[in-house]
């Protein structure tokens, strides 16, 4: 497989540091690095899941890739174009192909839009169709996520969260873009109907080969859609590797215990659960080292002075532990 | 752009209420007014009487006669071209105004919101009859000078209120979603934001009805407003408020017609307000 024509994304040394105050007492700023440097790359019509604890900066390193919010350093780039320093006329066009479904489908929709005005949102922004056509469109659209026809003039609030996220769904298919950064699409719905939207999401994903950046913290639906996986751990990449191999043999000891969160619906299954202690580290005073140190059981004396490198320890499957 | 079942919707919704329609229908007696006012007026609102000077209701002066024995029946009907098309302007103007100027400091926050409260700030410090006393001494009486100096005074309340709105809509993700649509922001801040605020804006621009109604009636009294002879409500009121007790009809008419106004537009407003609401389709 020749990967250099394959990437569609890719995202490098990605920085997003918020400045708390201009200074504190002792003249020093405050800087909250929510993302602090990671790179990964996205293969054309592969899922790629990025999870991790809240607070990691798994949404803002979505938001960044669409330009919702603006990075600090680093580049991002789509097809080969690079994203950050592309002009508001730029930015437009490339804004057709990335496009990004949000956590909340209470408050992703316009609650005085129809369902038709929302999912024509984007026509009408880009000037593409309108009137009849754009009615047919909308339509089509509506029915390939699963709604009926009569939700073109019905309002969001008739409708229940998932079928809102359908909406929701439907309104970034309309341009059909290539890259769909998906924020936690399916957290704030009910599990039955998680499966639903999650289905849904990988039928349209074949039907039109897009490729998904799917950030999440639910871990079994992150193993359920992604091929491969990332995991964050504050605002760094810890580890990043195909599904299976990073689901059954995790490198990094904050993936362990991630894993072993898991619940199982097996009660004969005796398994180890790996505890972590304490709360994470607050991300506006980075720890020296591995940021992971403080919680780690297996922590060494290297670890808290010399941060590990992120490094390839075979097929594809990065990891930054100094224990590799 | 709104679509047009949507909007036969909104009409069939506002109709149905018989508190809006009565609204409607003050405002409507208004307009009428503002429109006919020699054709509907008995007698010529500055012609004076000086053998009936206040006297009571009866059938030759159906609302009685003021001080100087001008029917108060013709002068409330003419005073309504002056003192409805002056609040509607001054609401209008500040609407348009305070609305954007809101909006766009909501939206965009950081210094822009800074610098545009600030100047917000500095028009809310004067006392707002110390400013349009200013600017009526500087250009002098009339009604378009009046309308100016209410507007440059009330436009800060609708600035305000709209900017606290606009800035806890704007991080709502609909709003980021449009903004990743690629929308450009007069879109986001007119299609997106603006229906979402209609119901504070509503209830401010039908409240703020009376106000330069009566600071129109303070102008005037103090001699910087209108011409005394032109009538106006407010006009009305300070002329004859001293003789409340002997001549109670002198007062009280031109007040119900104020009254009468600012109710007709509130009742309205709600029923606007709960109609434009899709959450509150019954």
């Amino acid at each position: 497989m020749n990967q250099e024509s394959d990437v569609l994304l890719e995202v490098r040394d990605l920085k997003k540091h918020y400045v708390l105050s201009k200074r504190t007492v002792f003249g020093r700023r405050e800087v909250l690095r929510a993302v602090d440097g990671i790179s990964f790359s996205l293969r054309r019509g592969e899922t790629l899941g990025l999870v991790g604890e809240s607070g990691c900066g798994k949404t803002t390193t979505g938001k960044c890739i669409v330009r919702l919010i603006e990075p600090t350093s680093g580049q991002i780039s789509l097809e080969g174009e690079d994203v950050v320093g592309a002009s508001p006329d730029r930015i437009r066009e490339i804004r057709k192909q990335m496009q990004i479904i949000f956590q909340d489908p209470y408050s992703s929709l316009n609650p005085r839009m129809t369902v038709g005005q929302i999912v024509g949102e984007p026509f009408a922004i880009h000037g593409i169709c309108a009137g009849k056509e754009r009615r047919q469109r909308v339509e089509a659209l509506i029915d390939r996520v699963g709604l009926t026809r009569d939700s073109y003039t019905r309002f969001p609030h008739e409708f229940s969260g998932g079928q809102r996220q359908r909406v929701g769904i439907a309104r970034a298919l309309a341009l059909n873009p290539k890259l769909v950064v998906c924020d936690e699409p399916v957290s704030a719905l009910d599990v039955s109907i998680q499966a639903q939207v999650l289905n849904l999401m990988v039928q349209l994903q074949k039907e039109s080969g897009l490729t998904y950046l799917f950030i999440s913290h639910g871990l079994s639906a992150v193993k359920h859609i992604s091929r491969r996986v990332g995991v964050m751990y504050l605002g760094k990449l810890v580890e990043l590797g195909e599904t299976e191999a990073l689901f059954s043999s995790p490198l990094h000891p904050y993936t362990e215990a991630l894993m072993s969160a898991i619940p199982r619906p097996d009660p004969d299954i005796v398994r180890e659960r790996v505890l972590l202690e304490g709360d994470a580290t607050d991300s506006n005073h980075p720890p020296s080292g591995c940021p992971f140190h403080a919680r780690c059981r297996y922590r060494m004396a290297v670890c808290e002075n010399e941060e590990p490198a992120w490094r390839d320890l075979g097929g594809g499957h990065f990891a930054a532990c100094h224990l590799r | 752009m709104i679509a047009s079942e949507n909007r036969g919707r909104v009409l069939r919704r506002l109709f149905r209420r018989p508190l809006t329609v009565i609204g409607l229908f003050l405002i409507l007696a208004n307009i009428v007014m503002v429109l006919f006012a020699p054709v509907l007026s008995p007698y010529n609102p500055e012609e004076m009487h000086l053998k009936d000077r206040h006297s009571p209701p009866s059938m030759k002066y159906l609302l009685g006669t003021d001080f100087y024995g001008r029917d108060i029946l013709s002068r409330i009907i003419h005073g309504s071209r002056i003192s409805f098309t002056l609040g509607l302007s001054v609401v209008a103007g500040g609407l348009l105004f305070g609305t954007t100027l809101g909006l766009v400091a909501g939206y965009f926050g950081g210094r822009v919101d800074s610098l545009l409260m600030r100047v917000t700030d500095i028009f809310l410090a004067f006392p707002q009859m110390v400013f349009a006393m200013a600017i009526m001494s500087v250009r002098g009486q009339g009604f378009g000078n009046v309308v100016l100096a209410l507007t440059l005074t009330g436009w800060t309340a609708f600035a305000r209120l709209v900017r606290a709105e606009a800035l806890s809509l704007r991080d709502l993700e609909f709003v980021q979603a449009v903004q990743s649509l690629g929308a450009r922001t007069p879109r986001i801040l007119f299609r997106h934001l603006l229906p979402n605020l209609m119901a504070p804006i509503i209830v401010q621009a039908t409240m703020g009805m009376a106000t330069p109604i009566l600071t129109e009636a303070a102008l005037t009294f103090l001699g910087i407003g209108i011409p005394p002879n032109v009538p106006s409500w407010g006009g009305m009121l300070s002329v004859d408020r001293d003789f409340m007790e002997t001549a109670w009809w002198s007062v009280t008419f031109p007040g119900l017609a104020i009254a009468c106004t600012v109710l007709g537009f509130n009742l309205f407003g709600d029923g606007l307000r709960d109609a434009l609401d899709p959450k509150l389709r019954a």
